[in-house]
């Protein structure tokens, strides 16, 4: 019997399946210089297009001449919004169910707006052309402040009023003003109102969630090329959702989507960047098809933090009451959106504000009512999910605030604040106040290992005697100690009620077992660096039997893939995940009846173990799934097809609620305003744990770029509109002399409806590391009557916040 | 448009002659004009480091080099640092620990870090993540890179070892 476990142990290892720190598969190409990203495609041929883009905010295009540009050797064609009317594509659909200019149509509404497409012969033509494209603007007041936006009588966009100047309805309701997008509720608004006003203790605090960027480190690109021999388009891009981006394309250009092929290859990062279609996809389809050759655009890195997909930019009010020994009874929150000049977000259809109603957090608060305004401003449109589920990190962010700024209040301790308050493990699946059901969860658990991992109460002890130190004159440097319990909400999701134009956001799986024992699977998502390749293939390998490394995963061809809904929103593992667990398991039930056959039993005197099917209760009688494979191909088996292939389109039941314990200590230097991280800890609970070593690289790529959102990247403009923050000498990307090392724990509560209890986690670390760091920034003033002060936390803003407080004598 | 002129580097070993106009940035030489397509770019302003080569021994960002500037010189891109049946230490050691996942600044990456490790063959944590500073990645947050670093100083220091 001793032996009989060590093998199987032994078999087990062979697979590499769930569980086992595989290494990955990807990484032979790209280290060697030879990964294939868009920019890297050549076809014979192949032309360049680029932009002339708007030098204003805001303003009337009354002049456009393009015939100095078409002199440009090199130059072939300079498409305008005039040249794409008649086709029906100088709007394209957006997301969101607003409608988005590919090129200016009579104005622009913000700095860096597409204006004309100069296609050419390479780039240096293509930029020698733009040069000579001559635009007359006539500028037009530019309103860059939400606030102003929704009472100001300048109307930005004209298709939001009548005849008369009235406001008409947008895609999710009544506007309120001409610049008003949406109103969009969650909760009980009236019973909040009521506990608010009859509360023991309320606080109350507004804060501003900055407009920032994903900026993956390749921009945004595609090549597209029509071949009018036989009326096929193909389309190779940065697509975070190939399958959506052809369902698009054919429905606003009109061929049918069997003769669209769209390809996502080699990503190089997207966190959400690369979810939405952009004017230059829809401009290099209609070059192509203009001059019968393949086109290609490619961002440089200020059209890509000017133009593509900001995140955030949420001003959030928040009331949150209690009782007067902490246990929290109501919450309110209010945020006014600023989505620039067109609604581009990637939420799910009904949900105009993504998930920002997962705001009560990892709290039982009974009651509470959310509402979202959207205005309109001169801004770039997006709006998108950066390295989170949809608004997620906004909601995260508020809750953690909040409950800081509560604990303030009632003059006790942040981290017993939450523990009091926690949903407890029973209470699950726990019905949110605002609408959500919770699938697991013990946060009690995660909370205490956490604190203790890091000695909470030495590191309190520590900052008393840092302030009595500061005080008496005897250090510059202040301490403090951040906390975030984060509860994300990702895996969009049910069909029921997530959808994206239509498109129900299930995810799929196909797979094909060879005939010698080894497979290739395809999956609706696509890897942007994720590790697809190598984790997919173990989630197959614990459940087919077949070794990882004899199974190949393929994603992003529409031609050969099965429909998804692509990856963003930490999807994959939940959804794709998913159907790949399901698929394998259609997989294994056609080889259990193979098995049976091959051993002349029953079907029910079979079972699975690790790589094989055993006669039950004799284990040395068995077939190996490699020998089952042969047979499905060699054997004619009475009542039973050849072959050994399955599908599985999975539409999970509820979404998977990831969590996790952040702390981080910080030290602070009054005068300068600099900050140095002594130490972060977080713990995650991600569900059953598939590739530790990568989940733990997710981790320390999550937490950097909270890091770097929590205390200095943003999208700054000025008041006339002009983006302060182009380039990367501006915007703020950590390098490696900023970041600290991370100490990474985790606790097991799996999903009880995922078949593999998965819960996904490359997004968890950003959502609950951006209100880690800020309330890090925040705790070291805390006992100077620091409240609250807005993000980024960069030196400039710490030093004033110090000075604010009188800190510098 | 100006001029074409007449230009000859050696690349991984390679002589490659060809008219360009000055203006063209190393970076395009090296990616449309030769299809050495490793070095990828990130910002064209000097910032990401992702283009980063080895010209006549020093790590260069391509994107800020005129063709003209590089004329007659000596570059080294990853293509020409370890090959499929013998990897570079570096190669190796950004696999096994994790070192890259989008994979997109790992180029420029291990292309720096064999020059960090020429010119410093036994740096500390610090040294690392300072030598290293000209080179963004999004996607690891660093802890795994300078892992795969120490890794391969320890392999490349051991191997010289037993070599003396
Ligand atoms: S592309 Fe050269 S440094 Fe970024
Ligand atoms: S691995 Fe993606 S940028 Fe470094």
């Amino acid at each position: 019997m001793k032996d009989e476990v060590a093998s199987r142990k032994e078999r087990a290892e062979n697979l590499k399946g769930m569980g086992c720190s595989r290494k990955r598969v990807e990484d032979a190409r790209f280290t060697q210089g030879k990964g294939n990203y868009v920019d890297d495609l050549k076809l014979d041929g192949m032309l360049f297009g680029d932009f002339v883009r708007s030098p204003y905010a805001h303003a009337r295009i009354t002049r456009i001449d393009t015939a100095a540009a078409l002199e440009v050797p090199g130059v072939l064609a300079v498409l305008t919004a005039k040249d794409l009317e008649p086709l029906g594509l100088h709007w394209m659909p957006t997301l969101a169910g607003d409608k988005q200019m590919v090129l200016a149509d009579g104005k622009v509404l913000f700095q860096g707006q597409e204006v004309a497409f100069v296609v050419a012969e390479d780039r240096y033509a293509a930029a020698d052309g733009i040069e000579a494209v001559e635009v007359e603007y006539e500028e037009l007041p530019v309103l860059v402040d939400p606030f102003e936006a929704l009472t100001s009588d300048v109307v930005l966009r004209e298709d939001t009023v009548d005849a008369n100047g009235n406001p008409v309805d947008g895609a999710h309701g009544p506007r309120k003003h001409h610049n008003h997008i949406f109103t969009w509720e969650a909760g009980d608004k009236d019973p909040t109102a009521e506990v608010l006003a009859n509360a023991e203790v309320v606080a109350e605090e507004t804060m501003y969630y900055h407009r920032t960027h994903p900026c993956p480190l390749e921009t945004c690109g595609c090549v597209a090329s029509m071949d009018k021999v036989n009326g096929k388009l193909t389309l190779w891009g940065t697509f975070q959702a190939p399958h959506a981006i052809r369902t698009v394309v054919s429905l606003i250009s009109g061929i049918e989507e069997h003769n669209i092929r769209v390809i996502s290859p080699d990503i190089g990062g997207g966190f959400g960047n690369k979810v939405g279609a952009y004017p230059g996809y829809v401009c290099s389809v209609v070059a192509s098809i203009v001059t019968g050759k393949p086109v290609k655009w490619i961002e440089d890195r200020m059209d890509n933090l000017m133009t593509t997909a900001f995140a955030r930019d949420y001003w959030m009010k928040g009331r949150i009451s209690a009782t007067k020994d902490g246990k929290i009874t109501g919450l309110h929150c209010h945020v006014t959106a600023d989505h620039g000049g067109f609604d581009a977000c990637a939420d799910p259809t009904k949900f105009p504000a993504g998930f920002m109603n997962i705001c009560t957090g990892s709290y039982d608060i009974p009651t509470a009512y959310l509402q979202v305004d959207g205005a309109y401003t001169n801004k770039a449109p997006g709006g998108v999910s950066y390295r989170c589920s949809f608004r997620v990190t906004e909601a995260v962010y508020f809750i953690e605030r909040m409950i800081e700024v509560l604990a303030i209040e009632l003059n006790m301790d942040a981290a017993e604040l939450r523990r009091i308050n926690f949903i407890k493990k029973e209470q699950f699946p726990y019905q949110a106040a605002l609408g959500w059901e919770y699938d697991s969860g013990d946060y009690h658990t995660a909370w205490e290992k956490a604190l203790k991992a890091v000695d909470y109460d030495g590191l309190r002890a520590e900052q008393a005697q840092r302030v009595e130190d500061f005080k008496a004159g005897k250090t510059r440097k202040l301490m403090g100690v951040g906390l975030s319990f984060f509860t994300e909400i990702v895996g969009a999701g049910p069909v029921k009620n997530c959808d994206i134009l239509g498109l129900g956001m299930f995810d799929s799986c196909e797979i094909r077992i060879h005939p010698t024992g080894s497979a290739i699977a395809r999956l609706g998502t696509i890897s942007q660096g994720q590790g697809h390749a190598t984790t997919f293939a173990q989630i197959l390998a614990s459940e087919i039997g077949l070794p990882a490394d004899s199974i190949t995963i393929e994603e992003g061809d529409t031609d050969t893939a099965p429909y998804g809904l692509g990856t963003y929103g930490s999807r994959s593992t939940p959804v794709a995940g998913a159907a790949t667990a399901m698929a394998g398991r259609k997989i294994r039930a056609k080889a259990q009846m193979i098995a049976a056959y091959l051993m002349e039993v029953h079907d029910d005197d079979v079972e699975f173990d690790v790589d094989r099917f055993v006669v039950k209760g004799a284990p040395e009688k068995f077939k190996t799934m490699k020998e089952i494979a042969f047979a499905a191909y060699n054997q004619a088996i009475p009542g039973i097809e050849p072959g050994l292939e399955a599908v599985s389109y999975y539409d999970p039941p509820n979404m998977t609620y990831p969590f996790g314990a952040y702390v981080c200590v910080m030290d602070i230097d009054v005068d300068t305003g600099v900050t140095d991280i002594r130490r972060f800890y977080a713990l995650d609970d991600c569900g059953t744990r598939i590739n530790p070593m990568i989940i733990e690289g997710q981790v320390h790529g999550g937490l950097t770029e909270a890091l770097a959102v929590a205390l200095g990247q943003e999208i700054a403009y000025d008041d006339m509109g002009n983006v302060k923050t182009g380039t990367l000498m501006d915007f703020f990307l950590p390098t490696a002399w900023e970041v600290p090392n991370y100490e990474t724990d985790y606790t097991v509560t799996p999903s009880p409806h995922h078949p593999i209890g998965a819960k996904g986690v490359g997004e968890s670390p950003h959502v609950g590391g951006v209100p880690c760091f800020s309330n890090a920034v925040h705790d070291a003033f805390r006992a100077f009557g620091l409240r609250h002060t807005n993000m980024p936390h960069d030196h400039w803003r710490i030093w004033k916040t110090a000075n604010e407080l009188g800190l510098h004598g | 448009m100006s001029q074409k002129q007449h230009y000859k580097i050696t690349v991984n070993g390679k002589e490659e002659e060809f008219l360009a106009e000055p203006r063209e940035l190393l970076i395009y030489t090296l990616r449309e004009r030769l299809n050495v397509t490793g070095p990828h770019i990130g910002c064209e302003t000097s910032h990401c480091g992702a283009c980063t080569v080895t010209i006549d021994g020093k790590s260069v960002k391509s994107c800020t080099m005129f063709v003209a500037q590089a004329d007659g010189k000596d570059i080294t891109t990853i293509e020409g640092i370890g090959s499929p049946d013998a990897l570079h230490p570096l190669q190796e050691a950004f696999k096994e620990h994790h070192g890259l996942q989008c994979g997109y600044c790992t180029p420029g990456m291990i292309t720096r870090a064999t020059k960090l490790l020429e010119e410093n063959p036994t740096p500390t944590e610090e040294e690392i993540r300072f030598g290293m500073a000209g080179n963004i990645c999004r996607c690891t947050g660093y802890q795994n890179i300078v892992k795969s670093i120490q890794a391969a100083a320890a392999e490349m220091n051991a191997a010289k070892e037993a070599a003396e």
